[in-house]
């Protein structure tokens, strides 16, 4: 079964290849959707593409289907409509998939659910990514406001941390909120940021 | 009580009456909370509303018409008692491509059928087939273009290449030379002659002065299952509406529809199709457009079935669509008068109009016409072409058109 994943994030891609192959599937192909992939898509004859619902070029993708004579069999969305759970996993996962006519659901079944799975352990990986950034950048702002505070109110580094959270406490705030509105009002007083 | 709806819409100047629904609280005091998700294709805002993820959206009119009739990916009965709008396209082409057409361009805007032989001649002197970007093959936009293309004779599936791409990768691709122009909704065609890739060529308003273009589209079973529901959000629409078409608004509304989760796109250039200033080449004093795009007045939301037919007539004339009286009633019926009239029945200030069919094309001055209540008055409602579609004579207005070769 030739499987294409049009993607254009190569980590989500990425992921989605490994475990099909894992899973034992070995005809994979990335294709991002960029330039001319229709005809690219054309000339290696899929049975399975699977594409990122969030993707703008769906509409590119399903027009090729609809007027492509390269494609010897029809292409549908999701093989068997009946399967609503299905469905309704892929769709909150962002999985959209389009099956040649003729291939049998019990085959297409489970690289539908992996890629389900896949989908979502990126997306996952993103929300942890993006967190550990967020954390990163809330670690600097802190510190810089901790340092103010020692500039300022000759105060030792744990005194300065102290301080800010109990500020936090008292206004029900989070600390790296109450450090933000002291660097703001540091720079708009000129005062020097430490 | 609450009741929360899930309306799916892709970022386009013609969401405005959904938005200020929500934002100007006009579907909270119905009752209602609009949860308005953002998508990027219309096949996923399709997907969203045929398998249940969404209740309603704001969809294309051919495209509402293309799904109960089987001819897009997925097949479903959808309804549609309620127009978004009406008018909004731009046709806008590469700066070179155009030079071969009228310089002045309000003489080429006021004259679709002259520009549609000129660029046809244009065709002939371009290296290549020009390569126009449509949204949707199913759009309002590639409809209109075709007829405007073939009333100079020209085959839009032979002589030009329709690629289709979403509205918002369309000043990308310009500027890539993927494609040499595209119709979209706005602000998409104000955004690529803002980045001096590309002029105005034909407006949509000239080519069908009131031409259908985004409903809100439920499936039929969910419509028929959930009326009290349905009737609360069309008069929350039909209120937002008039607040939208209202001039004093236009500024305050093309700045909530740059918003991020909306449009994102400047203000500025959003605030071009609400007010009608329209301006078709950088750097050009704006062309006044009063009917650029309309949302409450002349009942626009009000959805007459026989455009719904007309939509029909041409899905049948690209050979999109079999003609035959089951298709013609299932593509008829998509739009729904009766459930407009029910809903905004006790609601004084909406004009309701009588018949439910009318000749399309045949208004060339503003006309008073029976209304169940208040006064209407339909606006001009030709097309460029002259021709009138009579929704009880469809054959008739086929065979009126040349036969593609």
């Amino acid at each position: 079964m030739r499987i294409v994943i049009i993607d254009d994030s190569g980590l989500r891609a990425t992921v989605l290849e490994e475990g099909l192959r894992e899973a034992g599937y070995d005809d994979i192909h990335i294709v991002p959707p960029r330039g001319a992939f229709v005809a690219r898509l054309e000339r290696m004859a899929p049975d399975v593409v699977l594409m990122d619902l969030g993707s703008p070029s769906r509409d590119t993708l399903e027009e090729m289907l609809t007027v492509s004579r390269a494609l010897a069999r029809p292409i549908a969305m999701f093989v068997d409509r009946s399967d609503e759970a299905m469905i309704g996993a892929a769709i909150d996962a962002g999985v959209s998939a389009y099956v040649v006519d003729g291939l049998r659901k019990e085959r297409v079944r489970p690289v539908l659910e992996l890629a389900v799975r896949r989908f979502n352990a990126f997306a996952r990986i993103q929300a942890e990514l993006e967190e550990a950034r967020t954390a990163l950048s809330d670690r600097k702002i802190i510190d810089r406001a901790k340092s103010i505070l020692m500039n300022q109110r000759g105060l030792g580094e744990a005194d300065a941390y102290a301080l800010l959270r109990t500020s936090a406490m008292n206004q029900g705030k989070k600390i790296v909120d109450i450090a933000q509105a002291l660097v703001t009002a540091s720079d708009l007083l000129g005062g020097s940021a430490g | 009580m609450t009741t929360t709806l899930r309306i799916a819409f892709l970022p386009l100047t013609d969401v405005a009456v959904l938005a200020v629904a929500r934002e100007k609280g006009f579907a909270g005091r119905e009752g209602i909370s609009l949860d308005l998700i953002r998508t990027t294709s219309w096949a996923t805002l399709r997907d969203r509303l045929v398998f249940g993820q969404a209740q309603a959206a704001h969809m294309l009119a051919p495209l509402a018409v293309a799904v109960t009739l089987g001819l897009s990916q997925q097949g479903a009965s959808l309804a549609a008692p309620y127009k978004l709008n009406v008018n909004g396209n731009m046709l806008v082409m590469a700066r070179d491509f155009a030079q071969a057409l009228d310089p002045d361009i309000a003489r080429r805007l006021d004259d679709p059928l002259g520009t549609a032989h000129d660029f046809a001649a244009a065709i002939g002197l371009w290296r290549r087939k020009p390569v126009i970007g449509v949204v949707h093959r199913f759009s309002s936009h590639a409809i209109m273009l075709r007829y405007w293309l073939a009333s100079a004779g020209v085959d839009p599936d032979r002589d030009v290449i329709l690629r289709v791409l979403p509205p918002s990768l369309t000043t990308e691709a310009m500027r890539a030379d993927e494609i040499d122009g595209f119709i979209a909704g706005e602000p998409w065609g104000s955004a690529a002659i803002e980045a001096g890739l590309a002029e105005t060529v034909a407006v949509g308003e000239r080519i069908w002065r009131r031409g259908v273009e985004k409903v809100l589209a439920f499936r039929a079973d969910w419509l028929e299952a959930n009326p009290d529901t349905v009737d609360r959000l069309l008069r929350a629409l039909a209120r937002a509406a008039a607040w939208c078409d209202d001039a004093a608004n236009h500024e305050a509304l093309a700045h909530l529809l740059s918003d991020p989760r909306y449009v994102d796109q400047p203000a500025e250039l959003i605030l071009r199709a609400l007010s009608g200033e329209i301006v078709a080449q950088a750097g050009m004093a704006p062309l006044s457009m009063p009917d650029f795009m309309l949302f409450s007045r002349e009942a626009t939301p009000f959805p007459w079935r026989s455009q719904a037919l007309w939509i029909y007539s041409q899905l049948v004339r690209w050979k999109m669509a079999e003609h035959t009286p089951g298709n013609m009633a299932k593509a008829g019926g998509v739009f729904r008068p009766d459930i407009f009239r029910r809903a905004l029945a006790d609601s004084g200030d909406v004009a309701l109009p009588g018949a439910s069919m009318k000749l399309e094309g045949a208004v060339s001055s503003p006309l008073a016409v029976g209304s169940k209540r208040g006064e209407l008055t339909l606006g001009p409602d030709r097309f460029f072409d002259g021709r009138v579609f009579d929704p009880e004579r469809i054959e008739d207005f086929l065979a009126g058109f040349d036969a593609p070769q």
